[in-house]
């Protein structure tokens, strides 16, 4: 560690920083943009003039939008998310429920289908051109341009229709019991891992047919060192800063995958609640739900630049 | 070496080819993307029942003669519901990629060529916008705008724009750099005859390029709100609705779930290829001269 890659990794948190409230600005303002008037909307169209002005006033609607904003902020400073409009309970009271469920979820796929990817990664990236390397090339390019939903509903038709190994969709999950945990696990973990695994093995087999094209590595050939040696020894320690970029960057397609697989499985997570939120136009619920989405990924890329940043020896040997 | 000059001499002996050079791949691409725009315009007419047209049939029936690609949970064509929803998805995709490229290239072009704090100041902006993941940018704008044709549309075009930006920006400062333009510069053309006419012809092929990768993440982005219910709304229905209104389906194997989903699949593909077969050999022409 020295002085300079302190610098840039706080320049780079700094970033990260200022990205987040920019975000929280555009969230804002999108969400108070709104045509029409919420309060209107809640109360519909039969209501009196002074129920709206009372209810306006109550959500502190009548103030102006650049004191809203403060106030918004300042609350999710001390945890408050605001109310919910559809069911007036706190937000943070409906997001505290779920949060966990999704990080557990995002975790499991994690532990999966990094060592599945690294595995396939490093294996095509030392015999490109193998049939091994075509079969997976040809899955990734299958599996990236096609939407979560399809490689759900394959997953459903292989492991619940054809082979009846695992319920079907559509029931809730069960948390009483191993086996119940475990099937209601499953099928979700299954389709995140496939979309996670197609693009972090694309983007590990990149870096490390980097690290194999340099020349050190022909010097290591040329010393007559097998092929697995080459990996482990030569090419690996020296991939390690882009691999766990690409670990980082492919972790971020988990929030994206998690929306529609929670919705498709019905799982009880925070993109559930916000895809619900949208859909009764749930204000609150959605601002504070995007917030917790866009700090996530904010985090994994931010991770993912820390971890390019440190690995570099240019910068660390200085 | 020399074998790089015979090419570079070969390229630029005007050889009248019928059809470009896509490869294998290219052509099924070609293929797969001329016969959804086929369908698009015509597919109502090919159409076998009604839209909307309930059969004295059982729901979620089978692949038969009659009903190509089985029936729907209201025992509707399936097949006659993915023609007519071909015309929703592909032309709200296209429209909105078209718009996304316009934003993108305009902007792009005029940062890349007028430069300093526009350029900065609309740099940072944008890229702050990408920080925000595409599927979320749309569940919040569908939020608040809703989510009729138009608004869907724009949404669409509005969460693309600032990754079209990047690139035509990124080509074009390169361009802009080259001693041509400084010529441009110096006989004092405007800003616009040097975006017209020494920038734009320059950077056709990757903005032809980047149409086609955007189109894939409007489709895919589109198919994925319709799957949501936030997407194209009922009566209409789009491949991603198709998909959402037939879930329940899915336990007995049925295919008015698997087929909607598999239309967008190949669309998607398809554009890959074929994109890939276009591109991708020139690209590699260029990389070797």
């Amino acid at each position: 560690m020295n002085g300079k890659i302190v610098g840039m990794l706080t320049a780079r948190f700094a970033t990260a920083v200022l990205t987040l409230l920019f975000v929280a600005i555009v969230v804002f303002a999108i969400t108070s943009l709104l045509p029409g008037d919420v309060a209107q909307q809640i109360l519909g169209q039969s209501a009196t003039p002074e129920a709206v002005a009372g209810l306006r006033t109550k959500l502190g609607l009548d103030r102006p939008p650049s004191e809203r904003f403060l106030l918004w902020l300042a609350g999710l400073a001390q945890g408050n998310f605001g109310r919910s409009l559809v069911n007036d309970l706190p937000v943070s009271q409906l997001i505290a429920g779920r949060l966990g469920n999704s990080l557990m979820l995002a975790a499991i796929t994690s532990c999966v289908s990094v060592p599945v990817a690294l595995l396939l990664g490093i294996g095509t990236a030392m015999r490109p051109g193998s049939w091994l390397d075509r079969i997976v090339g040809i899955g990734v390019v299958f599996v990236v341009s096609v939407p979560e939903f399809l490689i759900a509903t394959l997953a459903v038709l292989a492991f619940a229709v054809k082979l009846r190994w695992l319920p079907a969709l559509a029931q809730a999950p069960q948390f009483h019991d191993i086996g119940g945990l475990l099937r209601s696990f499953a099928m979700p973990i299954i389709t995140l891992s496939c979309v996670i695994v197609a693009q972090m093995t694309r983007m590990t087999r990149a870096a490390v047919m980097d690290a194999l094209e340099a020349p050190y590595v022909e010097m290591a050939r040329l010393k007559g060192a097998g092929p697995i040696r080459i990996v482990l020894m030569h090419a690996l320690p020296n991939a390690v800063g882009p691999i766990a970029n690409a670990i980082a960057l492919s972790l971020s397609y988990l929030l994206g995958g998690v929306i529609i697989v929670e919705t498709i499985f019905n799982y009880p997570g925070i993109a559930k609640l916000m895809v619900d939120g949208v859909s009764t136009r749930d204000l609150p619920v959605v601002q504070a739900c995007a917030l917790i989405f866009c700090a996530g990924y904010l985090l994994l890329v931010m991770l993912a630049d820390a971890a390019a940043i440190l690995s570099s020896p240019r910068l660390r040997h200085q | 070496m020399n074998a790089a000059n015979d090419t570079a001499v070969a390229a630029s002996i005007p050889t009248r080819r019928r059809l470009p050079r896509l490869g294998f791949a290219g052509w099924i691409g070609a293929a797969l993307v001329l016969f959804w725009l086929g369908m698009a315009l015509f597919g109502s007419f090919l159409a076998p029942h009604g839209v909307g047209e309930i059969l004295d049939a059982d729901a979620f029936e089978p692949m038969s003669r009659q009903y190509p690609l089985g029936t729907d949970y209201l025992s509707r064509d399936i097949l006659s519901r993915i023609l007519a929803g071909t015309r929703q998805t592909v032309g709200i995709a296209l429209v909105a990629t078209f718009l996304a490229a316009l934003g993108g290239s305009v902007l792009g072009l005029a940062a890349a060529v007028v430069g300093g704090w526009f350029d900065a100041g609309l740099s940072r902006f944008l890229d702050a916008l990408v920080s925000i993941p595409s599927k979320m940018f749309g569940l919040l704008l569908v939020a608040a705008f809703g989510s009729s044709l138009p608004a869907l549309t724009l949404t669409l075009a509005v969460i693309y724009l600032p990754g079209c930006y990047r690139i035509i920006r990124a080509v074009s400062v390169n361009v802009a750099t080259l001693d041509f333009v400084l010529v441009a510069r110096a006989r004092g053309e405007g800003t616009f005859y040097i975006v017209r006419h020494e920038v734009l012809p320059n950077i056709v092929g990757p903005m032809l390029t980047d149409f086609g990768l955007r189109f894939v993440y409007v489709l895919l982005l589109l198919s994925s709100l319709s799957f949501l219910g936030l997407g194209v709304q009922p009566p209409d229905a789009d491949w991603g609705s198709l998909v959402r209104e037939n879930i329940s389906g899915l336990a007995y194997g049925a295919p008015a779930v698997l087929m909607p989903a598999l239309a967008i699949a190949s669309l998607s593909i398809g554009v890959n290829l074929l994109f890939d077969g276009l591109f991708g050999s020139r690209l590699q022409r260029k990389g070797g001269a």
